[in-house]
C-alpha cells in the first residue's frame, strides 16, 4: 500500500501550492512563528494544520524529552505497532523546511512561556498529561523495591482482576480492548453472570457503540459458544471483570502487599449510563500481591500563572484559545482532559491551528518583533544545556534501531534521557 | 531573475510529476513508467488495453459540502481515492484498522451493493468515528470497482463534539 508517499506528496503539493499565490504578499519581516510545546500527536496535527494553511509561518515544536512523538512513542503496548504508523505523518512534518524541532528543553524551567510570547506570535501548549490520578488511599505508596518487582514479573501471573467503581454500563474500555482480551490464548475471561443478566433487556436503547459493547460483555458471560466454553475449561490463565468497587486500602502484610480492600458501591441517577457511585459501608476484599492504578491521567500547569481547573485538570480555554491570554493557545488532552484516541486528537489539533490561521488573518495577534526561537538557544547555552535537533533524534532512532537488530527485534528502546543526549551529541 | 521565477513559482507546480528517484523507490517508478511506453513499431498513441487499468467515476462531498469528481482506479481503496485527489480525509494508521479517521458516508443502495461486509474489527473502530451511521464504512476498507461507477460518498463533518470523544 502506498498510503506514506501519498499522503507526503499531498501535503507537499498543497503546502507548495499555497506557498506560491501567496509569496508576493508576505512581507518577510512579519512572518508568523508558532511556538508548540508539547511533540506528541496534538504538537504535529496543530503544526500540520499551521504549516499547511499558511504559505510561510515557521512553527517551532519544543519538547521535554529528548526525543519526540509523546505517547505514540512510550505509551503504545509494544504488541500493537501499527498505532505507531502516525509518526511516519509527524516526521513528514518536522522534516518541513519552515518546522523546527527543539528537544530537551523543559518550558517552565528553562524558558517561561512569558519569554515565549515575547518571541513567538503564538504560543501552544500541547503538553498532554504528565501526571497519574491517584487513589489517595492507604497503602497506595508502598515503595515496593526494584529486585522484588522483578521477582514477580518474572513469576508468570496467573490471575488479573479488573475492577470498576461502577458497573458493566459504564466502562471505559472500548471494544477493541476487550474483544482482544476474551481471544486472548490460554485465558479465560471472567464475567460474573448476576453483573450482566439483566442487560439484555436495555440493549436496544443504547446508541451503537455502547451497544455493541455491552452486547459483548452479555454474550461472553451468558451465552459463550461451546468451542469458546472448551478453550477456557483450559486455560491456564484468567482475568475478571469486577464492578461497583471502591479501594479503600491496600492491605500488607509483613511488607508485601496481600489485598485489597474495597468500599461496595451502589448506582445512583435514573439516566442509564451517566450513574454516579455511592459507597456504602459494605466492604470486600480481593487477595492479590501486586496491585496496578489504572484511572487515568492528569495534566499539570507548567506555569503557576496558567488559569487551570484542578479538578478536570485542564487549561481554562475557548476554542484552544487560553482565557484572558489573548496569544496563547492550547491543544490536545491539555484542554480537554485526558480522554480521547488519535481521531479526537488529531480532530482538536486542527481545530486549534484553523483558530491560530483566523487570528493571524484577522489581525487578533501580531507577528511584529517576534523573532522565534533564538531566546530558547540562548537560555539554553545559558544553563549549558543540549538542545537535541531532530536530525539528532534521527541518530537516537538509528541507534535504538541497530541494537534492536541485535537482538532480533524492530528496536531497543533507549530509556535513560543521559544515554539519549549521549547518542544525539555522537 | 528568470532563473529564480522558474525554482519559486513554476517548478512548484509540477512537484508532484517529480516523483523523488531513490534506490527504494527506482524500481517501482521504472516498472510503471515501462508499463506506459508504447511499442516502437506503434502508429497510434494508445497503449494495448490490457495495460489499461480501468476506471470509475466517484464523487466526494467534502466537510465544506463542495463536491470532487475524480477519475479513480479499479482496485484502490476510497482512502487512495481521496488521498490521489486531494480530498480532505486522514489516514493516521495507514490503513492498518487502528482508527478512524478514513471515516465515509455512503448511500444505503450503495452502502448494501459493496460486495466486503465490514469484519467485528472495522465495525469496532468506526464504533469511535464522529458522526457514524448505518451506512458509514472505513475508506481504507472499502475497494473501488467498476460497478462504482458515478458513486457519490460523504466525508462526514467530523467536528461534532471534540470534547466527548464517546
Amino acid at each position: 500500500m502506498y498510503i506514506l508517499p501519498r499522503l507526503c506528496s499531498r501535503h507537499l503539493r498543497q503546502v507548495l501550492q499555497k506557498s506560491c499565490s501567496r509569496n508576493l504578499s508576505t512581507s518577510s519581516q512579519n512572518v508568523p512563528h508558532v511556538c508548540i510545546v508539547g511533540s506528541g500527536p496534538a504538537g504535529f496535527y496543530t503544526a500540520q494544520q499551521i504549516l499547511k494553511g499558511h504559505p510561510a509561518a515557521k512553527v517551532d515544536i519544543l519538547e521535554k524529552l529528548p526525543v519526540p512523538f509523546g505517547l505514540v512513542r512510550f505509551g503504545v503496548a509494544p504488541d500493537h505497532p501499527e498505532v505507531k504508523n502516525v509518526i511516519h505523518t509527524f516526521t513528514n512534518t518536522a522534516r518541513n523546511k519552515r518546522c523546527t524541532f527543539l528537544g530537551n528543553v523543559d518550558v517552565g524551567k528553562d524558558v517561561s512561556i512569558e519569554e515565549l510570547q515575547g518571541a513567538y506570535t503564538a504560543v501552544v501548549l500541547a503538553y498532554g498529561a504528565d501526571d497519574d490520578r491517584t487513589l489517595a488511599i492507604k497503602g497506595e505508596k508502598t515503595d515496593i523495591s526494584q529486585h522484588a518487582l522483578d521477582a514477580l514479573t518474572r513469576s508468570r501471573v496467573r490471575k488479573v482482576y479488573l475492577v470498576g467503581r461502577r458497573g458493566p454500563l459504564q466502562v471505559a474500555f472500548t471494544i477493541k480492548e476487550i474483544r482482544e482480551m476474551i481471544k486472548l490464548p490460554n485465558c479465560r475471561p471472567v464475567i460474573h453472570k448476576d453483573d450482566v443478566k439483566d442487560l439484555n433487556k436495555v440493549i436496544e436503547d443504547l446508541p451503537r457503540p455502547r451497544k455493541r459493547l455491552t452486547d459483548l460483555l452479555y454474550r461472553t458471560s451468558m451465552e459463550p459458544s461451546d468451542t469458546d466454553t472448551q478453550l477456557w475449561a483450559q486455560a491456564s490463565k484468567e482475568w475478571e471483570l469486577r464492578f461497583r468497587l471502591t479501594p479503600a486500602e491496600v492491605i500488607e502484610t509483613e511488607g508485601k502487599v496481600t489485598g485489597v480492600k474495597f468500599y461496595i458501591n451502589e448506582l445512583q441517577g435514573d439516566d442509564l449510563v451517566n450513574k454516579i457511585a455511592k459507597v456504602t459501608s459494605e466492604t470486600e476484599d480481593i487477595q492479590c500481591g501486586l496491585v496496578f492504578r489504572s484511572i487515568g491521567y492528569k495534566s499539570i500547569p507548567i506555569d503557576p500563572c496558567l488559569p487551570f481547573d484542578e479538578r478536570k485538570g485542564i487549561i481554562l480555554n475557548k476554542k484552544g484559545r487560553v482565557e484572558n491570554r489573548p496569544g496563547l493557545y492550547c491543544s490536545g488532552w491539555v484542554s480537554t482532559g485526558p480522554v480521547g484516541v488519535i481521531l479526537n486528537t488529531m480532530t482538536w489539533g486542527f481545530e486549534t491551528g484553523k483558530v491560530i490561521l483566523k487570528d493571524i488573518e484577522d489581525g487578533a495577534i501580531s507577528s511584529e518583533g517576534k523573532h522565534g526561537n533564538q531566546i530558547i538557544k540562548d537560555k539554553m547555552l545559558s544553563k549549558g544545556k543540549q538542545l537535541v535537533t531532530f536530525s539528532e533524534w534521527d541518530k537516537i532512532d538509528l541507534e535504538e534501531m541497530k541494537r534492536g537488530a541485535e537482538v532480533g527485534k524492530p528496536r531497543e528502546k533507549i530509556i535513560q534521557i543521559s544515554e539519549m543526549l549521549k547518542v544525539a551529541s555522537s | 531573475m528568470a532563473a529564480r521565477n522558474v525554482t519559486r513559482y513554476v517548478l512548484p507546480r509540477f512537484a508532484s510529476v517529480f516523483q523523488r528517484f531513490n534506490a527504494t523507490t527506482a524500481p517501482l517508478i521504472m516498472k510503471r513508467r515501462a508499463l506506459y511506453r508504447p511499442e516502437h513499431s506503434r502508429l497510434f498513441t494508445t497503449s494495448p488495453k490490457s495495460l489499461e487499468k480501468e476506471t470509475a467515476s466517484i464523487s466526494f462531498l467534502d466537510r465544506d459540502g463542495d463536491k470532487i469528481t475524480a477519475s479513480v482506479k479499479v482496485g484502490a481503496s476510497f482512502l487512495d481515492a481521496a488521498i490521489d485527489n486531494d480530498v480532505e480525509l486522514e489516514g493516521a494508521c495507514e490503513g492498518t484498522l487502528a482508527c478512524s479517521t478514513c471515516h465515509l458516508i455512503f448511500s444505503k443502495e450503495d452502502y448494501e451493493k459493496i460486495k466486503d461486509k465490514p469484519t467485528d474489527e472495522e465495525l469496532d473502530m468506526l464504533d469511535l468515528a464522529y458522526g457514524l451511521t448505518d451506512t458509514s464504512r472505513l475508506g481504507c476498507q472499502v475497494i473501488v470497482t467498476k460497478e462504482m461507477d458515478g458513486l457519490v460518498v460523504k466525508v462526514p463533518s467530523g467536528v461534532a463534539d471534540a470534547r466527548n470523544p464517546s
